[in-house]
This record gives structure tokens, sequence and C-alpha cells, in this order.
């Protein structure tokens, strides 16, 4: 049972910081989208507070990390111009070049979006605190923002999975 | 930052607020500027090429992080203290995503390829 160092990355990149993003999303948008006067005691509120910071930054942080480990690590060996790296074979094959010229293409830009939109979520919710229960027009952007993060980031991960599994890095 | 109660809400100003949503768009509309006008101009395209191995998706995605950052506090200044038309903030923010989205979409940014 072995590993190089090149799938070791891509393992990293994917199935640890980008996935924990994902995984991270459904409590994240659950706890801002409960965070209602009407729904929660003030205690409540409170109480919940820390653990929606720490999460948010924590998933923020994940996106930071995923999307740097996957342009400057993992994405040097997809893109390397020698004819055995996964950009050459797909493009090598008309049948697979759109797992190129689409999911590739899309994915290494579109992810930088997660990072940017989850850290201005975070900052938001650390600056009002409970407050944020009673502000319910930022309460909305804030989960629009939160919601175009986790889009972003699944159409990332959703095409690297794909991109891995038809032509893995090696 | 102290936590505030929830009692405080009306006193704090949602300018920082503002501020960040605008931040978070600019920075991702200028992704999306990037890629499309990395596409249009090999010219553009070779000043973009930041880190070798990377290519001009080092210039392209670095632009639009540093926009992100400077125009944070740059607004966070100028809005810090201040109450604004939180609405308004708010839809500049969204458009300023969705352009980020929309620009890098391939199908969208592939009809400025040059040559």
């Amino acid at each position: 049972m072995s590993i190089s160092i090149r799938e070791g990355w891509t393992v990293v990149h994917g199935m640890l910081f980008g996935a924990a993003f994902l995984l991270a999303f459904a409590g994240g948008l659950a706890g801002l989208y409960s965070l209602r006067p009407e729904w929660v005691t003030v205690e409540g509120i409170k109480e919940r507070m820390f653990r929606l910071k720490a999460g948010l930054w924590g998933m923020a942080l994940i996106a930071w990390a995923t999307v740097i480990s996957g342009t400057y690590i993992v994405y040097p060996w997809y893109r390397a111009k020698d004819p055995t790296s996964p950009r050459s074979i797909l493009l090598a094959d008309p049948s697979t070049a759109a797992w190129h010229t689409l999911g590739m293409e899309w994915k290494e830009h579109v992810g930088w979006l997660a990072p940017i939109a989850a850290t201005v979520v975070a900052f938001a919710v650390t600056y009002y605190g409970p407050t944020l229960s009673k502000k319910l027009g930022e309460r909305r952007a804030l989960l629009a923002f939160y919601m175009i993060s986790f889009i972003a980031a699944a159409t990332a991960g959703v095409f690297g999975a794909f991109i891995n599994k038809v032509a893995p890095i090696r | 930052m102290a936590t505030p109660t929830i009692n405080q809400a009306e006193e704090l100003p949602n300018g920082p607020i503002a501020a960040a949503l605008v931040a978070g768009g600019i920075g991702s509309a200028v992704i999306g500027l990037m890629t499309v006008l990395n596409e249009a101009s090999p010219a553009i395209s070779n000043t973009l090429k930041w880190v070798g191995p990377v290519g001009p998706l080092s210039g392209k995605t670095g632009v639009g992080v540093i926009v992100f950052f400077v125009s944070w506090i740059v607004l966070h200044v100028i809005y810090r203290g201040k109450n604004v038309d939180f609405a308004r903030f708010a839809t500049i923010a969204l458009i300023l995503l969705g352009l980020g989205l929309l620009g890098t979409f391939p199908p969208f940014f592939d009809l400025f390829a040059a040559g």
C-alpha cells in the first residue's frame, strides 16, 4: 500500500481541505439561517455564537488552504507540458477534452471566489455577534454570500473529483 | 473584538459590513475581469504569469485577492463608524459577485479569446 507525493497532495487538497469545507457548510448554514430572535432565546443565540464564529473562520481558512494548495502545488503537475500530464491526456482525446476546456478551466478560476466570500461572512458574523439576529437585511445578504461561496467550492470540488478520476495526477 | 449584547443591535453601525461585502464583490469581479482579459490579450496573459509553473492563473487570482484586501481596507476606513443604505451596498456587492461568477465561466470568457 503506497501513495506518491503528488497523489498525497491531491488527497490533501481535495479530500481533506476541500471536502472539509463542503461538509462544514451544512452546519454553518443551519447556524446562520436559524439566527433569528423569534426562533431562539437570547441565551440560545449567545450560546451558539462562539461555535458559529469558530466554524465560519475555520471554513474561511480551509477555503484559502484549498485554493492555495490547489493552485500552487497540484495545478503545476496537472498542466505540465509533457504528454503524460493530465491536461495533455485530456486534450489529446476529443471525447475527454471538455474535462479540461470546461471542467478544469472553470474549477481553477471559480474556486477562488469561495475563500473571498467565506472570509467576508466570517468577519460580519464576528463583527455583529448576537446582534446579527436582529439584522434581517444583513443576515440575508450574508446568507447569499455564504451560498455563493458554497456553490463556487462545490463546482470546483465536483469537477476536481471527476477530472482526477478521468486523468489522475500520478 | 468584544462580543456585543443583543440590546446593542441598533448601536453597531453597518458601514464595516457593507464595506466588507462590497470588497468581496470587487475582488470576485476583478478575478472574473482578469480571466476575460487573459483570454483577450496575449500581452496581458504574459504579464499575469507571476509564477512560472502556475502560469497566468497566478496573476489572475493574485490581482483579485490583492484588490479584495486593499479595497476592503480602504472601504473599511471610509465607512467605519457610519450607517449606510445597506440594501444598496448589498445589491452592488451581489452584482459584483455575480460578475465574478460570469467572468470565470469558460463559455463566457472564451467569447473573448484572441485569434
